[in-house]
């Protein structure tokens, strides 16, 4: 474990704050950009790993496990995100035969 | 904590009682349960409140206060749910439970002093929302709200995430006590993470409360979703978010009293002409509310941008006075969509002579929704000026004034439909339920109440 910890101060902190702001950014300008509810799903998990990915070095950096504890949280409650999200998709899909969000637009002002 | 523990607990059990089709029972069980809740909550009021479970949750008068005021809507909302759900669905015990479910991530919002806990409510207040919104599956206009909605949601709470994050890397603690003592111990020399973790953390939570420029699924999806369910959003939903983010801006960000307000104060500006000015293109009362509650969380918002030791109390007396007043419209509304199969302004034609009880609640309902003297609305709203001019934002409140006057134009509008103008076809008068009656008297009388008697509650905070 304290080998794994070496491995990750061995990169500098900054280093992974940018990493992980351009794979946050890129699921940002998915969800804004993609037609496809799925690819948009595919964009909010990176989104979230994306925070998990700091999490864990600010964890690592600090020797603070709560960091690493909240990476759990963000897992489970990501999961059951997808799986209701995914239930609506398919109740989507079943009256639409589409995952276009196009498709959807009955509702406008 | 009782209360949380209660209210899982009650969503599991209505579960089994649907499981097994005693479905007489579920409203009343449901009811009960919420009284045991409701009575843990008033047994901690004016207690030692300090965190417990390792800091997660705190107690104090002001969580108590909003999840008090959140588990009586429930109540009342459930009242008016007797025979709305079974005539959408056949599963009636799931509505029960996952708005029990909701209400317990709603608590958790109000009482969290742990960026953990605010992350976990939040989740399990939208999560059990985003099934309710699209409960009619058959719907498009159902689907395409759950669809908005899911995807709003999920992609705010990445925003909220990664500032609590970088919050995280600043300070080195999720803890909320901690988190400000850090920015008390060094006010100089402020990671730049902060302020990252500061932006990112109010775009998620304006998000969540539907404040303009992140406001725009919140039409959509007040008008796609079943409209109890609209009701519970606007109400319950938005009043525990404002209870998060005032616990957050008001407590913990206060030392950092001169970097968010002033886009705060941008956002609110926004949110209110936004809001008003596309309420009154509607033509469909549910939208109109929709957007009126777009404007109302601009008006709440005031309280965190001018924070004094008044703001907790009149962001409590705005919220209980916007939820009574939103809980009669969604009745009257209810009932009027029952009968004449439509949500437009036309469909209100010429209630005022069919139905003078029904015309009368809705009246005051948008009476005090505008801010009229005498009903609670204006004591909620005045006391909003007055921290804002105690904190002298003249132009804040000049145009807060403006959009006040704007408000009044589309509210009194569902008001003339009542009484000035003859419905085409005299349907005859609407057959009020018993439960239907109990909630809009109580609203009513106790909108009056607070607007008559308003030390009854600006004492309490």
């Amino acid at each position: 474990m304290d080998n794994i910890i070496q491995n990750i101060q061995g990169i500098p902190l900054n280093h992974y704050l940018i990493f992980c702001s351009i794979i946050f950014s890129i699921g940002v300008i998915g969800v804004l950009i993609r037609r496809n509810v799925i690819i948009i799903m595919m964009s909010i998990e990176l989104m979230l790993n994306s925070v998990n990915l700091l999490l864990a070095a600010f964890s690592a950096y600090r020797g603070d496990a709560s960091g690493q504890v909240f990476v759990f949280f963000i897992m489970a409650l990501a999961a059951a995100e997808v799986a209701v999200g995914l239930a609506i998709v398919i109740m989507v899909y079943r009256n639409t035969k589409s995952v276009d969000i196009e498709s959807l637009s009955k509702l406008r002002w | 904590m009782a209360a949380i523990i209660t209210l899982s607990l009650l969503g599991i059990l209505v579960l089994y009682l649907g499981l097994f089709k005693a479905k007489s029972a579920l409203l009343p069980v449901t009811l009960i349960g919420l009284l045991v809740a409701l009575g843990c909550e008033l047994a901690l009021w004016g207690g030692d409140a300090k965190p417990i479970y390792s800091g997660m949750v705190v107690f104090d008068n002001f969580a108590l206060a909003f999840s008090i005021l959140c588990i009586v809507t429930t109540g009342l909302i459930l009242l008016l749910s007797k025979a709305y759900f079974s005539s959408i669905s056949n599963n009636v015990a799931e509505y029960y439970c996952l708005i029990l479910f909701s209400l317990t991530g709603a608590l958790m919002v109000s009482a969290y002093h742990n960026f953990a806990m605010l992350f976990i409510g939040i989740e399990v207040m939208s999560v059990a929302l985003y099934i309710l919104v699209g409960i009619r599956k058959t719907d498009f206009g159902s689907n395409e709200a759950a669809l908005k909605y899911f995807l709003m949601g999920a992609f705010s709470t990445g925003f909220l995430l990664f500032g609590i994050t970088l919050l995280y890397g600043a300070t080195g603690t999720f803890d909320i006590t901690g988190v400000r003592e850090y920015l008390i111990a060094n006010p100089q020399q402020i990671s730049p993470y902060f302020y990252g973790g500061v932006l990112l953390l109010l775009i998620g939570l304006c998000f969540k409360v539907g404040a303009a420029p992140f406001h725009f699924w919140t039409p959509d999806v007040y008008e796609g979703a079943p409209i109890l369910i609209t009701s519970y959003m606007s109400t319950v939903v938005k009043v525990a978010s404002f209870a998060g983010f005032l616990r957050l801006f008001g407590y913990v960000f206060v030392p950092l009293h001169d970097f968010w307000p002033p886009v705060l104060l941008i956002v609110i500006i926004i949110t209110l002409f936004i809001g008003n000015i596309t309420a009154m293109m509607q033509a469909s009362f549910k939208r109109m509310l929709a957007y009126s509650s777009i404007s109302h969380a601009g008006y709440m918002l005031f309280a965190i941008v001018a924070l004094g030791a008044t703001s907790t109390s009149s962001i409590f007396t705005y919220a209980i006075a916007y939820s009574l007043s939103s809980v009669a419209a969604f009745a009257g509304l209810i009932l009027v969509k029952r009968a004449k199969g439509s949500d437009q302004f036309v469909a209100f034609n010429g209630l005022g002579k069919t139905n003078p009880f029904l015309a009368f609640v809705i009246t005051v309902a948008m009476l005090s929704l505008a801010g009229i003297p005498l009903t609670a609305g204006f004591i909620g709203k005045f006391m909003m000026f007055n921290t804002v001019m105690q904190d002298y934002h003249i132009v804040l409140l000049l145009l807060a004034v403006v959009n006040a006057a704007i408000g009044v134009f589309y509210y009194l509008r569902v008001v003339v439909h009542m009484y000035f103008k003859t419905a085409e076809d005299e349907g005859g008068a609407i057959v009020l339920p018993l439960s239907f009656k109990v909630v809009l008297a109580t609203t009513v009388a106790l909108t009056l109440l607070i607007g008559l008697y308003p030390d009854c509650i600006i004492g309490l905070l």
